[in-house]
C-alpha cells in the first residue's frame, strides 16, 4: 500500500540510504553493547556519540501486537483502510521494536507470536525505500 | 504581562515535578489545599463569536474559580497555565482572524492569543483586577501538569494564592486532517511510527490488544466501565454531554460503535470539546479563611523527564511503547505517589486516574492496585459494581469519556467529593483520600487529594 515518502535527515539518512540497498542497519553503541531506534545523536544509555555507530540487523522477528485503522487522518493511507499496523520484536535487537504494514496479510487477521521476515517497499513520491515486514508462512 | 508579574523560566519548571521514585515523602505534604474551581460552559465547536472564545472561557473560568474561592483578585499572587490549547484542531492558515474578537480583547503580539492559545500576558491584559499577580507559571501540556506545577509553587512558597487554568479549543472540521498528513512525504519523528498508523488512539489500541492476548480478555468487556463514564458524566452538570447531549449509553452501544483504530471504538476516544477549566490553589494556612472547605494535598508524582527544557515522556525502548513499559510506568507513578503521599493504595476511597483514550484506565488503576487488583485484572474489576455507590468506585468524575476532553473533569470532581459537594455524583461512602491526575502511563502528573491535612 502507498505510504508517505519519508525524508532523510543529517541524524537518520544512513539508516534510509540503507533502505534503499535493502539492508536494515540500525544505531548500535559498542561501549553498551545495546542496539538503538530510533536514531538519536547520542547513546541513550551512556550519552555519548563516541562509541556510537551503524550496524546491520537482520530485521527477523515476531509480532508483538498490531491494531487494525479504520479512521486515519493520513490522506495517502485513507484509500486501504481498514489496515494492519503490527509492532515487530527485533530478534536480534532484544527490547527493539518497529511498526509494520505486514503486507500480505488480511487487516484483522494478524497472528501474534508469527516469525516475520524483512522485506523493502518504495514509495511513491519520492522512491525512497522502506522497510516491511511480511508472516513467514 | 505586568511589569511586576516574574515568570518562571521554561528550563525551571521541570524542578517542579516529581518523576523519581526514592525521593521520599513530599516535604509540602498537607500544606497546600484546593480551595476554588471555576468552569466555563462547553461547546462542541467554537461558533465564532468573541464571547465563546476559548479566552473569553478562560477568564469566565478564572473569576468564577475567585468567586467560588471567596478570593478578591487583588489577593491572588500567582498564575499558573497552560499556553497550547488545541485538542488537535488548528486555526487555518488562510482563514482570517474575526474582527469581532480582535476588537473584544486587548491582544498581545499573537493574534491566535485568547483564540487558538493562552498566553498569561493574554490574560493578565484582559484581567486588569488582577493586579497583584507576581509569579507567572507556562506548564506544559495539560491540566495534571499545570495544577501540578501550581501546587509545587505554592508549596515552595513562590506564590500564596494562585489562579490555575487550562482551556482548550476546538474548531469547525476534522481534528488533524490536513497539514503533514495531507502531504505525501513525511519528515520528523513520525517517519519511524506514527506515519504508518494515523489515529492518535493507535498506540493505546495496540498496548490493549496486547493485554487481551495475554491475559485472555474481550474488548467487551470495558462496556460497564464506559457505560458507568457517561452515567457519571450525565451528573456533571459542567460538562459536555450533560449540557448538550443528555444520552445514556448502553452496552450494546458501545459494542456496536465503529471502530478507529480496533481495538480502539469511537467511544473509547474522547470527544473534541471547547471549555476552561480553572482553580484556586493556596496555603492550608489561608485556606482556612476561604469560602469553600479546603481540600489538602498529600502528594503528586508522575512518569517523565525533564530534558533541555522540555517536560518529556518516559522513554520507550523502541519504536513504540509497549504494553509492558506501559504498565511499568503506571507502576513506578503509583509506588511515587503512594511514597510522596505517605500513603498505601488500601487508603485510597477512589480513583479519578485519566481516561482520554478510555483503555488505558485499564493500566492507570492496576498501576495503583485500586481494589487490591493487579495486572490483568482491571477488567474483571468492571464486571463488578463500579458505580459512584459501590465500594470501589470507578473514575466517579466519568472523566473524559464522560464529559469531553478536557483533563480536568477528573480533578474538579475529586475535589467536589471532598468538599462534600459533587452534587449527584456525590458517593455514598464516607470518602477521605482520592486521586487524579494523567495523561498517558508514559507521560503523567497525578494529585493525591485529602479531606484532611494529616
Amino acid at each position: 500500500m502507498p505510504k508517505q515518502s519519508p525524508v532523510p535527515n543529517d541524524l537518520d539518512r544512513p539508516f534510509w540510504d540503507a533502505c534503499n540497498d535493502e539492508r536494515l542497519v540500525l544505531q548500535y553503541c559498542d561501549s553498551c553493547t545495546r542496539w538503538q531506534h530510533p536514531p538519536e545523536a547520542v547513546c541513550y544509555e551512556c550519552k555519548s556519540a563516541e562509541k556510537l555507530r551503524w550496524r546491520e540487523n537482520s530485521g527477523a522477528g515476531v509480532i508483538y501486537s498490531f491494531g487494525v485503522i479504520y479512521d486515519t487522518p493520513i490522506a495517502s493511507l485513507q484509500f486501504d483502510q481498514p489496515y494492519n499496523v503490527a509492532v515487530i520484536d527485533l530478534d536480534d535487537a532484544p527490547g527493539l521494536n518497529v511498526m509494520s504494514h505486514l503486507p500480505g496479510t488480511p487487516a484483522d487477521a494478524v497472528p501474534i507470536g508469527a516469525k516475520v521476515r524483512l522485506i523493502f517497499e518504495t514509495t511513491p513520491a519520492t522512491g525512497q525505500k522502506v522497510p516491511e515486514w511480511q508472516v513467514v508462512s | 504581562m505586568t511589569t511586576e508579574a516574574t515568570e518562571v523560566p521554561a528550563g525551571d519548571v521541570g524542578s517542579l515535578y516529581r518523576t523519581k521514585e526514592g525521593l521520599g515523602v513530599w516535604k509540602h505534604r498537607g500544606k497546600v489545599a484546593a480551595v476554588g474551581i471555576g468552569h466555563s460552559p462547553t461547546m462542541r465547536r467554537w461558533d465564532e463569536r468573541p464571547e465563546t472564545s476559548v479566552g473569553a472561557w478562560a477568564i469566565l473560568a478564572l473569576r468564577k474559580a475567585m468567586e467560588d474561592a471567596g478570593v478578591t483578585p487583588d489577593q491572588v499572587d500567582g498564575l499558573v497555565l497552560g499556553e497550547e490549547t488545541t485538542t488537535g484542531s488548528f486555526w487555518p492558515a488562510e482563514k482570517p482572524i474575526p474582527e469581532d474578537f480582535l476588537n473584544a480583547f486587548q491582544q498581545t503580539d499573537n493574534p491566535l492569543d485568547g483564540l487558538a492559545k493562552l498566553s498569561a500576558a493574554w490574560i493578565l491584559k484582559n484581567m486588569p483586577e488582577l493586579t497583584n499577580v507576581k509569579t507567572v507559571i507556562t506548564a506544559p501540556v495539560c491540566m495534571s501538569m499545570v495544577l501540578t506545577a501550581a501546587i509545587q509553587a505554592v508549596g515552595d512558597g513562590r506564590t500564596h494564592t494562585c489562579l490555575v487554568l487550562k482551556g482548550w479549543h476546538n474548531f469547525s472540521g476534522r481534528y488533524y486532517q490536513g497539514g503533514a498528513n495531507a502531504q505525501d512525504t513525511v519528515a520528523g519523528p513520525g517517519k519511524f511510527g506514527q506515519a504508518l498508523a494515523g489515529p492518535a488512539s493507535y498506540g493505546t489500541a495496540m498496548q490493549f490488544q496486547r493485554y487481551l492476548h495475554k491475559y485472555g480478555k474481550t474488548h467487551e468487556m470495558m462496556a460497564p466501565f464506559v457505560v458507568n463514564s457517561r452515567r457519571n458524566g450525565l451528573l456533571f452538570p459542567e460538562g459536555y454531554w450533560a449540557q448538550h447531549r443528555p444520552e445514556p449509553l448502553t452496552a450494546e452501544d458501545y459494542n456496536n460503535a465503529r471502530w478507529v483504530a480496533k481495538p480502539a471504538n469511537l467511544f473509547d476516544n474522547d470527544i473534541p470539546i471547547q471549555a476552561a477549566g480553572a482553580y484556586l490553589i493556596t496555603t492550608a494556612e489561608r485556606a482556612k479563611d476561604m469560602r469553600q472547605k479546603p481540600v489538602y494535598v498529600l502528594g503528586h508524582a508522575g512518569a517523565g523527564r525533564f530534558e533541555n527544557g522540555l517536560y518529556l515522556g518516559a522513554k520507550s525502548r523502541g519504536v513504540i511503547e509497549t504494553l509492558e513499559e506501559a504498565q511499568g510506568n503506571a507502576a513506578s507513578t503509583g509506588r511515587k505517589l503512594f511514597e510522596a503521599a505517605g500513603i498505601q493504595s488500601t487508603d485510597i476511597d477512589f480513583e479519578n486516574m485519566y481516561d482520554g483514550f478510555g483503555l488505558f484506565h485499564v493500566f492507570h488503576i492496576e498501576g495503583i492496585r485500586y481494589a487490591g487488583i493487579k495486572e490483568g485484572e482491571a477488567l474483571d474489576l468492571f464486571q463488578d459494581d463500579i458505580s459512584i455507590d459501590s465500594a470501589f468506585p470507578v473514575s466517579p468524575s466519568g472523566g473524559n469519556i464522560g464529559s469531553g476532553r478536557t483533563r480536568f473533569w477528573n480533578h474538579t470532581d475529586s475535589i467536589q467529593q471532598l468538599q462534600g459537594r459533587a452534587g449527584a455524583r456525590q458517593m455514598k461512602k464516607q470518602v477521605e483520600v482520592g486521586l487524579s491526575g494523567g495523561f498517558m502511563p508514559f507521560w503523567s502528573n497525578f494529585v493525591v487529594w485529602s479531606s484532611s491535612p494529616d
